[in-house]
C-alpha cells in the first residue's frame, strides 16, 4: 500500500497543485479519482466537514485544504522548496495567498456564471484584485521568483482554468492582455514551465467537463436571465458549482 | 523607535491575536492605537490593499493578516509555541483556523447582524459550525491542549467577542445547554493570563456595538 495517496478531481485546479507540489518533491503516490457527484465513502471519511477534495493521506492520516496541504508538504519532504526560507518571505508569500484566494478567484469564477449587472459588478471587483497581483508579479519571472512557489500554485485557476472558463462561457475583459500585460506574462510562463504544463488537465477535456456538468444551467441561463439573476443575487454562496469543483 | 510596532484598534479582536501572540512570546512591542473611520496615513501606507488592522512592524517591515502575522510571529521569536512542532499537528492547527475564521465568524456575524430569512440561514449555520467546533474541543482545556495555541488564539474572536455579540443581540447561539465544552473553553481561554490582559473592557465594547448597531446593519 502506497505510504501518500491523493483523493482529488481531475479537473480541480486544487487536486492539480497538490499534485505538482508533491511532483516537485519526488513523493510518488496513488491518486484516486473522486466522483463528485457521488462522493465515495474514503473521502467522506477523510474529510466530514467539507467533503471535498483534494485530500491527502500520509500513512493513513487525512490532509484537506488545498493550502494546507501545500504547507505540511513542504514541511515534510526534503526537495525545492514550496514557501520561500526567510520568515518574511514567508510571511508575503502567506498574505498573497490569501489575497488570491479570498480576493480574487471567487469574483472571477462567479463572473463566468452571472450576467447583467452582477457581472458587470464581479468583473469590476475582479479587475481591482488583479490590479494589485499585476503590481506585484512586475519584474518577475514567477510570483516565487525563479521558481513555482506557493503563491503561484495558489494562482493557477487565474492563469489555466479561467482563460478557458472564460472563453467558454462567453466573457470577455476580464483579464486582458491591454490591462494586465505582466499577468498575462506570468500566466504564459507558469502554464509554459516544463513541469507544468505536464501537468495541467488537457483542455479540451476540461470544456468537456464544463459543457456536461453546466448544460443545464447554460439552458436556464438563457430561458431565464432575470430568475438566473435572481437566484446568484439571493444565494451566491450555494451556487452548487463553485462549491462542487473547487478545494 | 521600538523595533516591533503593532497598529490596531483597541476593540478588534483580530488586533488582539497579535497582541496576546506576542505576550506569548515575551516579545516588547509599541503599540499604535488608530481611528479606523478616519485612517491615518500610517495605515494607508502599511496596508495600502486591505487598508485594515493588525498591521505588524518588524524592523521596518510590514506584515499584515492577523493569521499571517501569528505564523511570523511564531517562526521569529523564541518561547512558547503557537504552532506545533509536529507537520500533521501544524495541518489540523492550519484547517481548524481557517474553520473559525471561514465557517464560524461569517455565520455568526451573520446571525447577529442580518434580519429575516437570511437571518434564519445564518443562524442555521452558525449553529452547525459551531457544533462542530464543541466536538473538537471536548475533553479538552484548550485546542492546543494543556497550553494555548494558535486555534485558540484564532478562536478568541468567538470566546470573547462573538459571546459579547450574542448577548447583546440576544440570539443565544452560546449557551452552556447547546455547547457546554466550547462554552466551557471560552470561559478558560478568557481567563488565560496571555489573553484576559488584552480584552477589551466589556461595558465599553457593548456600548460601541449597541451605538454600531444604530447606524449600520452590514457584516
Amino acid at each position: 500500500m502506497a505510504e501518500v495517496k491523493v483523493i482529488g478531481s481531475w479537473s480541480s485546479p486544487y487536486t492539480r497543485k497538490v499534485e505538482m507540489a508533491l511532483k516537485m518533491k519526488g513523493v510518488e503516490y496513488d491518486y484516486i479519482e473522486e466522483d463528485l457527484k457521488n462522493k465515495s465513502p474514503l473521502l467522506l471519511q477523510h474529510n466530514p466537514i467539507h467533503k471535498k477534495v483534494p485530500v491527502l493521506l500520509h500513512n493513513g492520516k487525512p490532509i484537506v485544504e488545498s493550502m494546507v496541504i501545500l504547507e505540511y508538504i513542504d514541511e515534510v519532504w526534503e526537495g525545492p522548496a514550496i514557501l520561500p526560507k526567510d520568515p518574511y518571505d514567508r510571511a508575503m508569500a502567506r498574505f498573497w495567498v490569501k489575497f488570491i484566494d479570498d480576493k480574487c478567484i471567487p469574483p472571477m469564477w462567479k463572473a463566468c456564471w452571472s450576467v447583467g449587472e452582477e457581472q458587470e459588478k464581479l468583473k469590476e471587483e475582479a479587475k481591482q484584485g488583479l490590479k494589485f497581483l499585476e503590481n506585484e508579479i512586475k519584474g518577475k519571472k514567477l510570483f516565487g521568483g525563479d521558481n513555482i512557489g506557493i503563491v503561484d500554485h495558489a494562482a493557477n485557476f487565474i492563469a489555466y482554468w479561467f482563460p478557458i472558463t472564460a472563453d467558454f462561457v462567453g466573457l470577455q475583459r476580464l483579464m486582458t492582455e491591454e490591462e494586465f500585460p505582466n499577468l498575462y506574462r506570468w500566466a504564459d510562463d507558469y502554464c509554459s514551465h516544463t513541469f507544468v504544463k505536464e501537468n495541467l488537465p488537457d483542455k479540451d477535456g476540461y470544456i468537456a467537463i464544463l459543457k456536461s456538468r453546466y448544460r443545464s444551467i447554460i439552458i436556464w441561463h438563457y430561458l431565464s436571465l432575470i430568475n438566473y439573476v435572481t437566484f446568484l443575487v439571493r444565494s451566491p454562496h450555494a451556487f452548487p458549482i463553485y462549491e462542487y469543483e473547487f478545494k | 523607535m521600538a523595533k516591533v510596532q503593532v497598529i490596531g484598534a483597541w476593540f478588534s479582536p483580530f488586533v488582539k491575536r497579535v497582541e496576546i501572540s506576542l505576550k506569548m512570546k515575551g516579545v516588547e512591542y509599541e503599540y499604535i492605537e488608530v481611528d479606523l473611520i478616519n485612517k491615518p496615513p500610517l495605515v494607508l501606507h502599511h496596508n495600502p490593499i486591505h487598508q485594515k488592522v493588525p498591521i505588524l512592524i518588524h524592523d521596518g517591515k510590514t506584515i499584515l493578516e492577523s493569521a499571517v502575522i501569528l505564523e511570523y510571529i511564531d517562526e521569529v521569536w523564541e518561547g512558547p509555541n503557537i504552532l506545533p512542532k509536529d507537520p500533521y499537528q501544524r495541518a489540523r492547527s492550519r484547517f481548524w483556523a481557517n474553520f473559525i475564521d471561514q465557517k464560524c465568524v461569517p455565520a455568526t456575524r451573520k446571525a447577529l447582524w442580518c434580519r429575516g430569512e437570511e437571518q434564519e440561514k445564518a443562524i442555521k449555520e452558525a449553529r452547525e459550525a459551531l457544533k462542530i467546533l464543541e466536538c473538537e474541543v471536548k475533553d479538552k482545556k484548550y485546542f492546543g491542549g494543556d497550553q494555548i495555541d494558535y486555534v485558540d488564539i484564532i478562536g478568541s474572536f468567538l470566546a470573547y467577542w462573538m459571546r459579547l455579540f450574542d448577548e447583546v443581540a440576544g440570539l443565544h447561539l452560546f449557551t452552556y445547554e447547546e455547547l457546554p465544552s466550547l462554552c466551557k473553553w471560552a470561559d478558560e481561554l478568557c481567563d488565560n493570563k496571555y489573553v484576559k490582559q488584552h480584552l477589551p473592557d466589556k461595558d465599553r465594547f457593548v456600548d460601541r456595538v449597541r451605538g454600531h448597531s444604530k447606524t449600520t446593519r452590514s457584516v
